[in-house]
Formats: structure tokens, C-alpha cells, sequence
């Protein structure tokens, strides 16, 4: 690898960390506005115009007030929870191919930081490691209610991983490959992974929501019960960056859902666009088509909080086993039989 | 020369890796919390991962990652939250365990040290296929040679699941008389 390779992944990582947080920062707005939109009221317009800098007051607010750290805490372990949090939340964006190889100058560019060739397998040990923060988080709490939370995350987040590994199998039975590149070029034009496994982009959204510890999941932090879950105890920028990685985990798990059932950067008629826009600005167009996709999945992931209540505990347990794994399993036999004898 | 160079660096991340593992593992039975003890397995299981890598073998490096890591670990924490940790409550052990938990595990230690004399000094590993720990490799070999093999283990874990799930459901008759 050259130097200036080095500089471009570089630059690259700086970027798409930079976006990942902006997204994140003004998901908070959208979610606000959103929400204001279906319960019929305004919503934040003070800051700016139409309320634009509310996240930045939001940040400022977060960073200036008080930092406690409880008595009876472990104070190690309660730093590192949100720490551990946000970081396995910005970890993802790294196998994921944001684009077509772009030219810039003389020199072309991978929009994509690590091309491993197990990438859908790397996202899912991100995904299941990110419970590490609640839990440990959770429980340096020192405070049942934090501890319950803690547990439920738990819970919850090894049972929706089985039907979510078992539907993403399914895929891979189709693809035949674990590398997001080769996924991502496979679906060329239209031929998206949506249209081959309805029942598994299905199985695999509803799961996404439980990993993210979003609405009609989000027991761990269910305030009816237990007052904040598990963060009741956390004040300031700890509280931030538990809230910060939601909506990063959000964003990425919108981007690894559109990479890997509706086309990534592809759109029908791509390469009409690529062979009259050329080799710069084509590949800019799709990742403007990739993010589209991003904020209307981010879109839905807020439709659905502001429209289905939480379920209660035996239900989300219910759901998960008995009915999205028979499921998952189903739809890996169907895709078995379909690809071997149609 | 540019090789040789790759080579060292490898050696020298072995090392400092391994050594992290038994860092690490070492914390994992002095710690006296056993939540931290469980945290710091966690961090051992890691550098396990770092291994898997090193050796270029990158779905076994993946697939401890999320199994062990994500999934087992997460349990073993779990487990470790339900139940009262507090010292008082511990029950004492008696002398005569101590003793004889030292007496077999220096007799294990003994056993070790024996099996490792026999062993010689290996050459440096080189792999004759450097893909060989890839997906698609591993895939065609697990399922070609040791087809057999990989479904009876598969069998086992399904008969141990069920076992669990036998031991963990009450019986719901009241007995009869």
C-alpha cells in the first residue's frame, strides 16, 4: 500500500465518521420534528431557522451540565459503558460500500474502507457486541432499575440475533458471498435482494429494531417501569452518548439493511447515468441514491416508534422465539427448495 | 526484504498479543469480582480473535468474535447479574478444598508440563495456501471431507439443547398420589 492510499482511507474514515455523527446529530431533530408532525404540534423552532441549531444547543446543553457519578458505583466501569456504546456504534460504517470506485484526477478511489471478505459477518459481531455497553453500563449503575435494564438489553438482544443471523443466511443461500462489495455489485440496476427475499428483509427489519433498542423495543429503557432503564443514573455527555449511539446505530443499520436488501448505491438505469455523467460524477449520484435510501429507512424507523406502542415483556419474548425463528427457518427451506428446483 | 520486514512485524504482534492473552487470562481468575473477572474473559477472548487473525484465518477470527464474544460471554454476564454477589453471603471454603483443589490442579500442571517436553520446536508456519482459512475454502473442506463429522457434532448440540430445555420446563402435572 502507497502512502497516498493511505491518506485517501484516511480521509475516508474521517468523512464517513464525520457523516455518521452529523446524521446522528440531526436525527435527533428529525425524530423531534416527526414527532411534533404526527402528534399535530409545532415541534422546536427557536434555535435558528426552524429550529436548525437545536442539536448543537442540545450538544452544548449535554456537555455543560453536571457530571455525577453515584456514590456506590464502580466509576471505571461506569465511564466505560456509554464509551463502549458509541464505540462499537461508529465500528460498522467500516465494511460498508458507500459507492462505485470513483476516479478523482487520474487517481481511483474505493468509497469503501475494508473490503474483508466477511463483512456481513464483521457488522454482525459489531452488532453483537454493542450490548457490552448497556449491560456494563447497566450494572456499575449500582441501581436495580439500571440493572433490570441491563438484563433485558441482554435478553432481548441474544434472542433477536438468532433470527437475524438465520434470515441473513437465507440471503447468503441466494448471493453466495459474505463480502458487502460483491452483495453490493451483485444487485446491479434493479435487481435488488428485496425481490428475492421478501420474507427475509421482513424478518430482518423487525430484528434491526430490536438490536437497536428502538420502539416497539425498547424495554431496556421502557420508562414506564423503570424509570430510565439503563441509564437512569447517567447525567451529561455520558446520557449523550448513550442517546448519540442509538441514532449512529440507527444510521448504520439503515445503511447495512439498504446494502443488503435494497441495492446499496444501485438504482435502475445507473449506467445510462454513469456512460452521460462520467467517472466522477456518476458514482456520486449513487451514494446520493444510497443515503436517500438511508434517511427514508431512518424515516420509517421513526414512523414506526411514533405509531406502534411497546410490547410488553412475555410479547417481545413470544415474538422473537416462537414466531420470527420458525419463521426464519421456513424461509431458509423455502429458499432451498426455490433455488434448487425452479 | 519487504517480506522479511511483514514477517517480523508479525512476530513482534504475536508476541505482544500473547502476551495480552495471558495478561488478560491471569486477571480473568485473580479478579475479585466476578463481573470484572467475566470482563476481563471477555478481553482474553479478543485477543483470541487477534490471533485467528494474525494466522490468517478469517471466519474462525469472525465466527469466535460473535459467538464467544457476543453471544456466550453476554450470557455468562447475565447469569452473573441474576445472582447475589455479596461477600457475606459467600459460603467459606473449607481448608481441606483449598488443599486438595491445589493438588489437582498442580497435578494438571505437572501433566502439561510433561505433554509440552515431548513436544519439539516447530518450524515457523508456512502456510502452503495462504487462503486456506477463508470461508469458501473451509466451507468446501467442512463439507466434502468431514461431511460426517460436522453433522453428528450438529446432532450433538441439538440433543444437548433439547436436554436443557427438558431439565428448565416444571412439570406441569401435580403428581399423583
Amino acid at each position: 500500500m502507497e502512502l497516498g492510499d493511505i491518506i485517501i482511507k484516511f480521509i475516508l474514515v474521517v468523512i464517513i465518521f464525520a457523516i455518521s455523527l452529523v446524521v446522528a446529530m440531526y436525527s435527533t431533530y428529525a425524530e423531534r420534528k416527526i414527532a411534533a408532525f404526527f402528534q399535530d404540534r409545532i415541534g422546536p423552532n427557536r434555535a435558528g431557522p426552524w429550529g436548525l441549531l437545536q442539536p448543537l444547543c442540545d450538544g452544548a446543553k449535554m456537555f455543560l451540565k453536571e457530571e455525577i457519578i453515584p456514590t456506590n458505583a464502580s466509576a471505571f466501569l461506569f465511564i466505560a459503558g456509554p464509551s463502549l456504546a458509541i464505540l462499537t456504534a461508529c465500528l460498522g460504517s467500516a465494511v460498508i460500500p458507500w459507492g462505485q470506485n470513483i476516479q478523482i484526477g487520474s487517481r481511483v478511489v474505493e468509497l469503501q474502507v475494508a473490503d474483508i471478505n466477511v463483512g456481513v459477518l464483521y457488522i454482525f459481531g459489531v452488532v453483537s457486541l454493542g450490548v457490552y455497553g448497556v449491560m456494563i453500563g447497566g450494572w456499575a449503575s449500582n441501581n436495580k432499575y439500571s440493572l433490570l435494564g441491563a438484563i433485558r438489553a441482554a435478553s432481548q438482544n441474544i434472542s433477536y440475533e438468532i433470527s437475524m443471523g438465520l434470515s441473513i443466511i437465507a440471503l447468503l443461500m441466494l448471493t453466495g458471498t459474505l463480502s458487502l462489495r460483491e452483495l453490493a455489485a451483485q444487485q446491479h440496476d434493479w435487481h435488488w435482494n428485496v425481490l428475492r427475499q421478501p420474507l427475509g428483509f421482513l424478518l430482518f427489519i423487525v430484528c434491526a429494531f430490536a438490536e437497536t433498542n428502538r420502539t416497539p423495543f425498547d424495554l431496556p429503557e421502557c420508562e414506564t417501569e423503570l424509570v430510565g432503564g439503563y441509564h437512569t443514573e447517567y447525567s451529561s455527555m455520558k446520557l449523550g452518548f448513550y442517546l448519540f449511539a442509538e441514532y449512529i446505530n440507527m444510521f448504520i443499520s439503515s445503511a447495512v439493511m439498504a446494502t443488503l436488501y435494497w441495492g446499496g448505491y444501485n438504482y435502475p438505469g445507473m449506467d445510462w447515468v454513469l456512460v452521460h455523467t462520467g467517472p466522477t460524477i456518476g458514482p456520486l449520484i449513487g451514494v446520493a441514491v444510497l443515503f436517500a435510501k438511508i434517511f427514508l429507512f431512518i424515516f420509517f424507523f421513526m414512523w414506526v416508534r411514533w405509531t406502534i406502542p411497546r410490547f410488553r415483556y412475555d410479547q417481545l419474548m413470544d415474538l422473537g422465539w416462537k414466531v420470527l425463528i420458525p419463521l426464519a427457518i421456513a424461509n431458509i427451506v423455502l429458499t432451498g427448495l426455490i433455488s434448487n428446483y425452479l | 526484504m519487504g517480506i522479511r520486514y511483514f514477517v517480523n512485524i508479525n512476530m513482534n504482534t504475536f508476541y505482544f498479543i500473547a502476551f495480552l492473552s495471558i495478561f488478560f487470562s491471569i486477571l480473568v481468575i485473580t479478579a475479585k469480582n466476578p463481573v470484572h473477572s467475566i470482563l476481563y474473559l471477555v478481553l482474553t477472548f479478543f485477543t483470541f480473535t487477534v490471533h485467528y487473525i494474525l494466522l490468517n484465518a478469517q471466519f474462525l477470527a469472525v465466527v469466535n468474535f460473535i459467538v464467544y464474544m457476543g453471544a456466550i460471554l453476554v450470557l455468562f454476564l447475565y447469569t452473573l447479574m441474576l445472582i447475589n454477589l455479596n461477600k457475606d453471603s459467600e459460603p467459606v471454603k473449607s481448608n481441606m478444598v483449598k488443599i486438595a483443589a491445589v493438588l489437582g490442579g498442580g497435578c494438571l500442571l505437572v501433566v502439561l508440563v510433561g505433554c509440552l517436553k515431548q513436544v519439539g520446536v516447530a518450524d515457523p508456519v508456512l502456510l502452503k495456501d495462504p487462503g486456506l482459512g477463508l470461508v469458501q475454502n473451509l466451507g468446501k473442506v467442512l463439507f466434502n471431507e468431514f461431511l460426517l463429522p460436522f453433522e453428528i457434532s450438529s446432532l450433538l448440540l441439538l440433543s444437548a439443547m433439547v436436554g436443557a430445555v427438558l431439565l428448565a420446563t416444571k412439570d406441569p402435572k401435580p403428581k399423583s398420589v
